[in-house]
């Protein structure tokens, strides 16, 4: 990855502006750690080698093939599969290799043609390796010796792994719980298992095994529990709870450093509970458990812009918040989790600071709130509408001055309403009730008749 | 009663005559008639003249023994002319409490009667005398009769709605035929929507839907057709069934009523044009239903509720974003469509024509007037009583021996 192969990137980019990204890893100037997810203006695409440093393993490579396909931008894409393409050479995933291959179509020259050799030499280790690790498994079964077992199942798994047989190596890692002889080995299994479910995407599994691990009699040790933290996080994210995906992230200790990379950075700890905590706390429980929360604040510091836009959020800066989520928007988008809540999370957000801002008003001039969103008047007016039809917000507009007017229900009035209300469903419902007891009577006296 | 052999019609007419008076020799009489049935049958054709010799008010029950036999043979035109009045007579001067005698003998006659007001097309002929026949046929005005859904059939007929509403703003209870109560309430929703009493249609249709029934009848599809109509109009949408609905109501009815189903759910889009697409395309099956004038209300409907949202979220809007959220193609029609609403009640709010805007306002209705009191007080009185109805039922099931024998058996299953 170095000058030799600047020259076959550069070439398909043309003069696209991110020509001279391609060294920013090494610019001091920024941390490579905030420069993952920093984006200073808003057309300005992701740096790459610096964002796939934050994370090893497989996930790396899935990142990039991740982001290949949705960046939409033949440069990046490119970029990305090429990135993706040096990642899984140093590997044994044979199959991936041909996968990204076909990808690349052979549009970064000879260098990036399909490597037979590689592929074949690749394959036969494979299986010789395979045959021995089944092998000496067999051996170990026959000796009932629990450890041995244990950790045969586990290499085995391991060797699936890295050939990119994730359902087998699901199934190995399952497979050793039953040889789990300390609490240890428990939340190893069960860790295992929780990475290669994240890869699977199967987070039914990811937060039974959470369950499971955080069951264990023993205390976990503190990088475990963040680790077992993020993944709960993660599970929780997938399936839209956010508040508790939220609550989960906001728990992780700073324990968790680098140690968790194969799955999540820890700007992705701050940057997903930063936006889940928005979306779904009120003020109190964000100023509570993000703002004053010492352990997470050493996550954000990490992500300047999300810490901004939190803090933005809460003093009411609602257009300097709006922007720094509009410019984190494009790479938010291409990351391998989020993508799919980003306008989700968006949207509350957006609703959320439009509810925070008209709630201590008795009247709000559309025209300024309008400029503190960034958006127009009747745009705005659209907003509020569907807000006011959800009945999130209690306010009427006067859509001929542009004003806001908050509605302060009439208690008696309401009461007056209601009870009148219930009156009239309970008179239809107990007559209809004494009509269909007296039907139901009629008929079981039918019934007894035809008996006779 | 050996010596009582009727051989001829003029010996029963003596009889009649003559045990007409005290209550024990009606009771008499009427075992009398009952042997001699049959040969009043046979000699149907030629009873009309023993007719004119009783008089239908003091001989009220041998009077319906012979007319119903009489009117149960086949009856030429010409005859039948003559016959109704004299039908109609005989219900406006009968004793109410001989006929309840007989009951069923009175509602053959009347349902001859019905049947040939219908052949003959006059059916507004028959309302009068069915009402009257209802009235004295009930032991009260809580009982529903076979003659009530016949009655109703008439108004219906003779698009004559407001005569129905006299039956159907009675309180019905008490019910011996499952089937009438059907008719009953599915001919009731069809009159409260002719009269544009919606409310009222649905407690009506709802009625229908959610009676306890083992098998699925064609009444009780085509009154769930009417039902998500009038919701629509009503409120809106369609209420999912309650969960005292019959399993086989919960389970059939929307198979059978899929293109309504559909146009439901576009409604719930709320935009006009696919609402208008999905009524074409089901065209056919609604006017095979002759459904298509409830229809076309719907359609309509979706401008009032877009509307009526509106007045929810806007102190003022102009009639132009009033016409574009509504999806009314000019302001004009807005206004028109305001207008109206202002005019039926269903909104308050009033037009400034200089700037084209129009203001809401909240309800009015303060609920601090006599006016407002009145209509409470007795609507509590009336909740009273019908939650003393509904405790003394109660207790009537507790004490009831098949409902408890039931209990016991299934006591030990329960434990």
């Amino acid at each position: 990855m170095d000058g030799g192969d600047e020259g076959v990137v550069v070439a398909p980019m043309g003069d696209e502006s991110m020509c001279s990204n391609g060294g920013a890893v090494d610019d001091p100037r920024r941390p490579p750690a905030s420069s993952g997810k920093a984006a200073a203006g808003g057309g300005e695409q992701m740096d790459l080698e610096a964002y796939v440093a934050l994370y090893t393993g497989r996930t790396r490579v899935s990142r990039l093939l991740f982001i290949a396909e949705r960046c939409g931008n033949e440069g990046m894409q490119l970029e990305a599969l090429r990135m993706a393409h040096d990642e899984i050479k140093k590997g044994e995933d044979s199959h991936l290799y041909r996968e990204v291959i076909a990808k690349i179509g052979g549009r970064l020259g000879p260098l990036y043609a399909l490597d037979q050799t590689w592929v074949d030499m690749v394959d036969r280790r494979a299986e010789a390796r395979k045959e021995k690790l089944e092998n000496e498994l067999n051996s170990y079964k026959t000796n009932l010796i629990k450890e041995s077992i244990r950790m045969g199942f586990n290499d085995l798994a391991d060797f699936f792994y890295a050939h990119g047989q994730l359902g087998d190596a699901f199934k190995n890692f399952v497979r050793t719980r039953d040889y789990c002889t300390s609490s240890k080995h428990i939340s190893q299994m069960c860790l295992n298992v929780i990475l290669v479910g994240i890869e699977l995407g199967q987070f039914m599994h990811v937060s039974n095994y959470v369950s499971k691990a955080e069951q264990a009699p023993e205390q976990v040790d503190p990088v475990t529990h963040s680790k077992l933290r993020c993944a709960a996080g993660l599970a929780y994210l997938e399936t839209k709870k956010y508040k508790l995906a939220a609550r989960k992230f906001l728990e992780t200790g700073p324990e968790l450093g680098n140690n968790y990379t194969d799955v999540i950075a820890q700007q992705d700890v701050a940057t997903y509970g930063g936006l889940c905590a928005l979306a779904s706390f009120d003020r109190t429980e964000l100023k509570n458990k993000v703002i004053d929360n010492i352990n997470f604040r050493n996550f954000l510091e990490l992500v300047p812009e999300v810490r901004e836009l939190i803090n933005d959020f809460y003093a009411s800066r609602y257009a300097s918040c709006l922007e720094y989520l509009e410019n984190l928007k494009p790479n938010l988008l291409l990351d391998i989790h989020l993508h799919d809540h980003v306008e989700t999370l968006y949207t509350d957000i957006r609703h959320k600071a439009i509810i925070q801002y008209t709630h201590p008003f008795i009247s709000v001039d559309l025209h300024t709130m309008a400029g503190a969103f960034k958006t127009s008047v009747a745009g705005l007016e659209k907003e509020l509408e569907a807000l006011i039809t959800d009945d999130k917000i209690q306010a009427r507009i006067d859509s001929h001055n542009k004003i806001l007017y908050a509605r302060h229900a009439d208690q008696r009035n309401a009461t007056f309403q209601r009870v009148l209300q219930t009156g009239v469903e309970f008179e239809r419902d107990v007559r209809a009730m004494l009509m269909r007891a007296n039907l139901i009577k009629q008929e079981s006296i039918l019934r007894a008749a035809r008996k006779l | 009663m050996a010596p009582v052999r009727m051989e001829s019609v003029q010996a029963v007419v003596a009889h009649i005559q003559a045990l007409s008076g005290s209550h024990e020799e009606v009771a008499d009489l009427h075992s009398l008639l009952k042997q001699s049935e049959g040969a009043l049958r046979s000699r149907a054709a030629r009873l009309g003249p023993f007719l004119h010799q009783l008089d239908p008010s003091a001989h009220t029950l041998g009077y319906l023994f012979l007319l119903e036999a009489y009117s149960s043979r086949p009856i030429s035109r010409e005859q039948d002319e003559k016959f109704l009045p004299f039908i109609a007579g005989f219900i406006n001067s009968c004793s109410a409490e001989q006929i309840r005698l007989a009951p069923e003998k009175f509602i053959s006659v009347c349902k001859s009667f019905k049947d040939q007001v219908m052949q003959l097309q006059v059916p507004i002929q028959g309302i009068t005398p069915l009402r009257t026949a209802i009235r004295k046929l009930q032991t009260s005005s809580e009982q529903l009769t076979t003659l009530h859904s016949d009655y109703l059939l008439l108004c219906l007929l003779a698009k004559f709605y407001k005569a129905g509403l006299s039956i159907l703003d009675d309180d019905i209870f008490e019910v011996d035929q499952p089937r009438d109560h059907f008719l009953y309430c599915y001919y009731g929703g069809m009159i409260n929507i002719g009269l544009k009493r919606f409310r009222k249609a649905l407690e009506c249709l709802h009625n229908v839907v959610t009676a306890p029934m083992d098998a699925l009848s064609v009444i009780a599809v085509e009154a769930y057709k009417k039902y998500i109509l009038v919701s629509l109009i009503l409120n809106g949408q369609v209420p999912p069934f309650p969960k005292y609905t019959s399993s086989t109501a919960q389970r059939n009815l929307k198979r059978h009523t899929q293109p309504y189903i559909d146009l439901a759910n576009c409604y719930a889009t709320g935009t006009f044009s696919e609402l208008e697409a999905c009524i074409q395309t089901n065209l056919e099956k609604f006017q095979s239903d002759s459904n298509v004038g409830l229809v076309k209300q719907v359609l309509s409907s979706l401008y009032k509720h877009n509307i009526q949202r509106l007045t929810q979220t806007y102190l003022t809007l102009s009639l132009q974003d009033i016409a574009n959220a509504a999806q009314l193609k000019t302001p004009n029609d807005a206004e028109m469509h305001v207008l109206q609403m202002i005019q039926d009640g269903e909104i308050s709010a009033s037009i400034n024509q200089k700037d084209g805007m129009a203001s809401f306002y909240e309800d009015p209705e303060q609920y601090k007037t006599c006016g407002m009191i009145g209509p409470i007080d007795s609507f509590i009185q009336r909740l009273m009583e019908l939650s003393k109805k509904l405790s003394s039922l109660d207790e009537q099931i507790s004490c009831d021996l098949a409902h408890l024998t039931r209990i016991r058996k299934e006591l030990p299953r329960l434990d």
